[in-house]
């Protein structure tokens, strides 16, 4: 119980990076989780529900992510996110 | 009642065939946003519960247009999906309310400033893929301030009997939700020949003419429109002889449609029974399945650019091997054709980062750029090499211009090879090496070159750009861009010869060798395949059925003789007129009959 906060590091390994398609799979992925998400890139921070937002991180392949998540589900986001973001997205190679 | 005048368009043709049709308008003109101060709580709870019925009303015309597409245009439900993310959108729909709340203002402006928010945000980002989206945000945002306002029909709807649609540009969702059995041709100021437009127009054998830049301002709605999405012309109020010979053009492409249609798939023999290959140029993996439903038997040329623009960090060797061969597994047994790198500083966001030239076309570019990051050319090289035990690949070479630069290639290529070999990693020892032939100077030395190589391919689009010293891009020049000039006829019949004489076949992956009209004289010329974007093949196929090599030998042989561009043009019209008199809208730009 209580407001739980979880920080961690994850690489972007897709080849097109954080384009429209990944950034709809990580809204859609925090939307299922009872907490609140914000992704940081060079001093740039995202909320993690909106795709606009993640959109704006400009984050490439190659590039690295800090996931910082806030409330009931925090480790659970954060695994489900790390495990998409391994996935490439479900991009396949 | 006597039109005034006809104008006559050119843009891309986007879709073959030949409409004639009253225009329907259907631009989404700018919804006229007003400022509105609410007054109290009430006032700001009304507007928000306001906003949100137009945001579910939104919500259900795109989910509506997404479960009714069917055919090709599933493809497409991937931007349906990304317009109503963008609907449900924090940025927009929460940002709206809270600025409704905070700022007592009326819903449209509240939108239109957290549109403007957004996209502040959007204009900092560098990848330009990702900031053009914001276009889809905007047409988002449009659908929204409609429902608002009232003004739901985006145009489309409006269709109420059938018509030539006038637009600017047409979304998925525009042409999705269009009942296309009422539309004759599309008409647009924005597109290509790829655009999803084009895709649908083409998949519903519907005409279309797209990257007309203006023609929305020159057509109103009622007028009398001509579509010609074979020649990319668009005539408007059209007059009586111009329509009349429009009406047997039509007629005449409905006929011939239907045969060609049906032969896609056939191999292409001319009619005196010479097999030509025909092929599809290709810049995606993904793209082999629809090249192959037009009929095409090979893939001339597979651009690698893709891996190398589109994203920050070089592909690894990996990376690149499993794609390479998957189009080659994809073609069971078809032969692929790999163009290694052909990229300048201009195009390369990547890790290499090149500085500035003042001369692009002139510079870092194609096999140099190669030569230089030797490293980065060989890693592809032992890609396409590995890719070579899966199918049929050849590889090519780009931008050569003499014997020198050919051995240095082949000296990279060689020693992947010896990588390999210490690997254990399996390739075909017999893979084919050839050479794009697109530098004047390639011409020039191609008896030397052929010596090395095991065919050659003629790259038109560079080749007549660099033997005419034209910048096509460049308006004040584009005209002077002629493909039939007699020095781009002598060059393409000099490469053919010293092919021959070696024994190796030459082939052609330059946008001519997809122009129906320029087929006879090419096989005339010599080619022995060609390479073309996949929409033209099924009536390139046609084409070379109807044509007797033997007779256009001698017609070619003649061509060469004439001393001016436009001279070379008129012989070929002529003997193509008297030949294929059916296939007169294929005979490039009917108005220039009138003049």
């Amino acid at each position: 119980m209580g407001e739980d906060q979880v920080i961690k590091n994850l690489a972007v390994t897709n080849r097109l990076g954080l384009h429209a398609r990944a950034a709809a799979r990580i809204a859609e992925t925090v939307a299922r989780f009872d907490c609140s998400v914000v992704l940081k890139k060079d001093g740039v921070e995202a909320d993690g529900a909106s795709i606009l937002s993640v959109l704006t991180l400009d984050a490439p392949l190659g590039s690295e992510v800090i996931v910082q998540a806030q409330g009931q589900e925090a480790s659970q986001v954060v695994q489900a996110l790390g495990e998409l973001f391994d996935d490439k997205f479900g991009e396949g190679a | 009642m006597k039109p005034a005048g006809q104008k006559i368009m050119h843009g891309v043709g986007a879709s073959p065939g030949i409409a004639i049709g009253h225009a329907l308008h259907v631009g989404r003109h700018p919804v006229q946003v007003v400022y509105r101060h609410l007054e109290d709580a009430a006032g700001r709870r009304d507007e928000i519960e306001r906003f949100d019925a137009a945001v579910r009303a939104t919500r259900e015309h795109l989910t509506q247009v997404r479960d009714d597409l069917h055919g090709p245009m599933t493809d497409y439900s991937y931007v349906i999906e990304a317009h109503l993310m963008i609907l449900s959108d924090k940025m927009i729909s929460q940002r709206t309310v809270d600025i409704i709340r905070e700022q007592s203002i009326n819903a449209e402006w509240a939108l239109n400033q957290a549109v403007s928010e957004a996209a502040s945000f959007f204009d900092h980002i560098q990848d330009e893929y990702i900031r053009a989206r914001f276009a889809d945000v905007e047409y988002v945002t449009d659908l929204i301030l409609r429902h608002l306002v009232g003004a739901t029909s985006t145009a489309l709807d409006q269709l109420e009997g059938k018509g030539v649609v006038v637009a600017h540009d047409l979304s998925p969702a525009d042409t999705t939700s269009m009942d296309l059995d009422w539309v004759m041709g599309f008409v647009t100021d924005m597109g290509g020949p790829t655009s999803h437009t084009a895709i649908m127009a083409q998949a519903k054998a519907i005409p279309a003419v797209v990257g007309l830049r203006r023609v929305t301002a020159e057509i109103n709605s009622g007028d009398l429109v001509i579509v010609d999405g074979s020649a990319g012309v668009v005539v408007i109020n059209p007059d009586e002889d111009t329509l009349h010979d429009y009406r047997d053009r039509q007629e005449a492409y409905t006929l011939y449609a239907q045969e060609i249609l049906t032969k896609a798939h056939l191999p292409a023999d001319t009619a005196d029974n010479h097999r030509v290959d025909v092929g599809a140029n290709i810049e995606l993996a993904e793209e082999v399945s629809t090249v192959l439903t037009y009929g095409a038997e090979s893939i001339g040329l597979y651009r690698t650019e893709f891996f190398y623009i589109t994203q920050k960090t070089r592909p690894n060797e990996d990376e690149l091997f499993l794609n390479f061969k998957m189009v080659a597994e994809r073609l069971e047994g078809r032969p692929v054709t790999i163009r290694t790198l052909d990229i300048g500083g201009d195009k390369f966001l990547s890790d290499v980062g090149l500085p500035e030239e003042i001369n692009p076309a002139l510079g870092l570019r194609g096999i140099r750029f190669c030569l230089k990051e030797r490293e980065l050319f060989k890693e592809q090289l032992r890609a396409v090499l590995r890719a070579s035990a899966f199918g049929r690949v050849r590889v090519m070479f780009p931008l050569i211009s003499g014997v020198d630069e050919l051995l240095q290639a082949k000296e990279v290529l060689e020693e992947a090879r010896v990588e390999l070999e210490e690997r254990g990693a399996a390739y075909d020892p017999e893979m084919e090496v050839g050479i794009m032939i697109e530098v004047p100077s390639a011409v020039a030395v191609a008896d030397l070159l052929a010596d090395h190589v095991d065919f050659f391919s003629i790259g038109t689009n560079d080749l007549i750009q660099y033997s005419l010293a034209i910048d096509r891009v460049n308006e004040q020049v584009a005209h002077l861009y002629q493909p039939m000039h007699p020095a781009v006829l002598r060059m393409i019949q000099q490469t053919v010869a010293a092919g021959h004489q070696a024994g190796i076949p030459v082939a052609m992956c330059g946008e001519m060798a997809g122009d129906p009209a320029a087929v006879p004289l090419l096989l005339g010329l010599g080619l022995d395949h060609l390479s073309m974007n996949a929409l033209a093949i099924p009536r390139v196929k046609q084409m070379v059925r109807r044509t007797s090599r033997e007779l256009w030998t001698a017609l070619a042989a003649e061509a060469l003789g004439f001393a001016t561009a436009t001279q070379v043009i008129e012989f070929v019209h002529r003997e193509l007129a008297k030949q294929f008199p059916d296939l007169l809208p294929l005979g490039g730009d009917p108005a220039g009959d009138e003049a």
